[in-house]
């Protein structure tokens, strides 16, 4: 029975996945200043959060007091929460046509203005942190609220965030989840040409966070690790590593260590929305 | 002038916060690795509404920020120059920004305004600390000149929501202030020496310790007017000006860099705005940092700050 029934959440989350990246395309199109790359790879992340029943949220009372709270440390890519954002009713839809324009409050970056987010995090590293005070925030309340982390693997170049890292170990926070897109590259090269983070997995370990590492394009394993680290009892806080590809779906920009900032034209957009599988 | 013992701002103030967190839950004290006696009575009393986040400033915003936004009262502690420049981004992005759109209040304590940590060095001096945070919209800024204006201090920054820089002397200085039960916060300033009427020609506006000096260099001297500016943001401009206007020379006095938008940028603007024929003239440190040694009173008489630099910049105008 449950087989049964977690299949047919797959099979949702698929069917969501696909829709989300050509929404998000569709959104490029009509703004080319948004980073397209970066919000590909963490579509299945979004979708399971929000499809999946793994997020407790409210689109009439975006801060309804029991939700959890989703920090999007890595702002510029989320612009592929922007379709789930309206198909759930935190705003309409038509407002996915506007992005980027006069008068619309989705913005190339998106900010506190627009229902269902948090926090603001155009500049990166900050988003752990602010999760940590809201961690502890929520345990001396007595809140059964969990406070999700999304960030890049990039923004482990940023000191603030080992601060964070250390924070949370040190507290027992077990109240925070972080899932790092971990696609490999940030604006100018791949992450191991820079300074290499590997191993991210150990790292994390010795400063007392739970770890899992999964395909973060296997929508079935994000949801089921989502699942169990939100699950879990231990007193660590937990970390989720999806292995991702920037610019997922779209071969064009896979194969493309210059992706971060790659817009697409118009037709190169249509083609794509063609081939997405 | 009152007489009794010199007293730290910030023993003072956390005394009365610690008070606070008996009768208000919603109150967090968050410190970077930074201490004073009455703080051992918050860690002591409130185990779970105290966190030390170690030397990392970053980061002691951001919990700050966090602790703020699920509506916790928050007073976050560290050495001036360090809480307001190494997190300058967490600052802008996460307070200023935000609590344009969320609510927030969270309180930034720094310790250590001006050259009060004098033979500590550049590093621990604060001459920029005014400028970069009047710079941030939706701040307030806050520079008491003596310890019953930060113990009055507490009250406002539990009921005026926001974000708020609290520029706090290290050292124990006398109090100014008498009886501050109905002293106007929000009016930001105080004209603690007024000359009769008709007499008025030079006024000395200064912030923190600088009023001390200021102060005494008045009494040395016949009608000398004094304003001691507490809040350097948000500004009462109209009633500043109504208090200035009166005078023919403006001295504005910080113990930090001048020309860079201290003080002195915001007199100057406001005598500039109202088209006035004050003459102003501004005193504090110069483009340069300090790396003499020696005591405060020392550095000041370097760098012509000291009462004697403020009493000849007077006659200069008389």
């Amino acid at each position: 029975m449950n087989n049964i029934k977690n299949q047919s959440i797959i099979e949702l989350l698929k069917e969501k996945s696909l829709w989300v990246r050509k929404e998000t395309l569709n959104i490029h199109k009509v703004a080319p200043e948004t980073r397209l790359a970066s919000s590909l790879s963490d579509v299945e992340i979004f979708v399971a959060l929000y499809y999946g029943g793994i997020l407790k949220f409210n689109p009439k009372n975006p801060r309804w007091e029991e939700r959890d709270r989703f920090i999007i440390s890595k702002g510029h890519g989320a612009i592929s929460l922007y379709p789930i954002l309206a198909d759930l009713g935190f705003f309409d839809k038509s407002e996915l046509g506007e992005v980027c324009k006069e008068s619309s409050f989705l913005g190339g970056i998106p900010d506190t203005m627009i229902p269902g987010f948090e926090t603001i995090n155009g500049a990166l590293g900050h988003g752990l942190g602010v999760a940590c005070g809201s961690a502890v925030a929520l345990k001396n309340k007595n809140s059964a609220a969990k406070v999700f982390v999304l960030m890049g693997d990039g923004e482990l170049f940023e000191g603030a965030v080992w601060e964070a890292i250390m924070f949370a170990g040190h507290h027992q926070l077990n109240n925070l989840i972080l899932i790092i897109d971990n696609n490999k590259i940030s604006m100018l090269d791949y992450c191991r040409n820079i300074i290499d983070l590997t191993p991210i997995e150990e790292k994390l370990h010795v400063f007392k966070w739970k770890v899992k590492t999964i395909d973060g394009h296997n929508i079935e394993e994000v949801y089921d690790s989502l699942n169990s680290l939100k699950e879990d009892k231990s007193d660590h806080p937990r970390v989720l590593i999806a292995n991702t590809i920037k610019g997922k779906g779209v071969p064009k920009l896979e194969n493309d260590v210059l992706c971060h900032i790659k817009s697409l034209k118009e037709d190169e957009i249509i083609k794509a929305i063609e081939e997405l599988k | 002038m009152n007489s009794d013992q010199p007293k730290t701002m910030r023993d003072v103030f956390i005394e009365a916060v610690c008070e606070k967190m008996r009768e208000d839950e919603r109150i967090f004290f968050v410190s970077a690795d930074f201490g004073s006696p009455a703080l051992d009575k918050v860690r002591e009393n409130f185990k779970d509404r105290f966190i030390n986040v170690g030397i990392a400033e970053q980061n002691l915003i951001n919990v700050a920020v966090g602790l703020g936004l699920e509506g916790y009262i928050v007073y976050a502690y560290a050495i001036a120059p360090f809480i307001t420049m190494r997190p300058y981004e967490q600052i802008r992005q996460s307070l200023a920004i935000s609590s344009q759109v969320r609510p927030i209040n969270v309180n930034l304590i720094g310790v250590g305004a001006g050259v009060s940590y004098d033979v500590s060095g550049p590093t621990h001096h604060c001459l920029e600390d005014i400028s970069i945070m009047r710079l941030m919209p939706n701040f307030t800024v806050f520079s008491p000149s003596d310890w019953k204006l930060a113990e009055g201090f507490v009250d406002y920054s539990v009921k005026v929501s926001g974000p708020k820089y609290l520029r706090f002397d290290s050292k124990p200085l006398p109090s100014i202030y008498g009886d501050i039960g109905d002293l106007d916060f929000k009016k930001g300033f105080y004209e603690l020496l007024n000359p009769p009427t008709g007499g008025e020609k030079v006024c000395l506006v200064s912030t923190g310790f600088m009023t001390h000096l200021a102060l005494k260099a008045a009494k040395e001297l016949k009608d000398i007017g004094v304003v001691d500016v507490f809040l350097l943001k948000p500004v009462d401009e109209k009633s500043l000006f109504e208090s200035l206007k009166k005078y023919k020379y403006v001295i504005a006095i910080e113990e930090g860099f001048v020309n860079n938008g201290g003080l002195d940028a915001l007199v100057s603007k406001i005598i500039l705005d109202n088209q006035s024929d004050i003459r102003f003239k501004r005193m504090g440190f110069n483009d340069k940092y300090v790396f003499e040694l020696g005591g405060r009173d020392y550095l000041h008489k370097l760098n012509n700050l000291d009462e004697e630099s403020i009493i000849k910049t007077i006659k200069e105008c008389l």
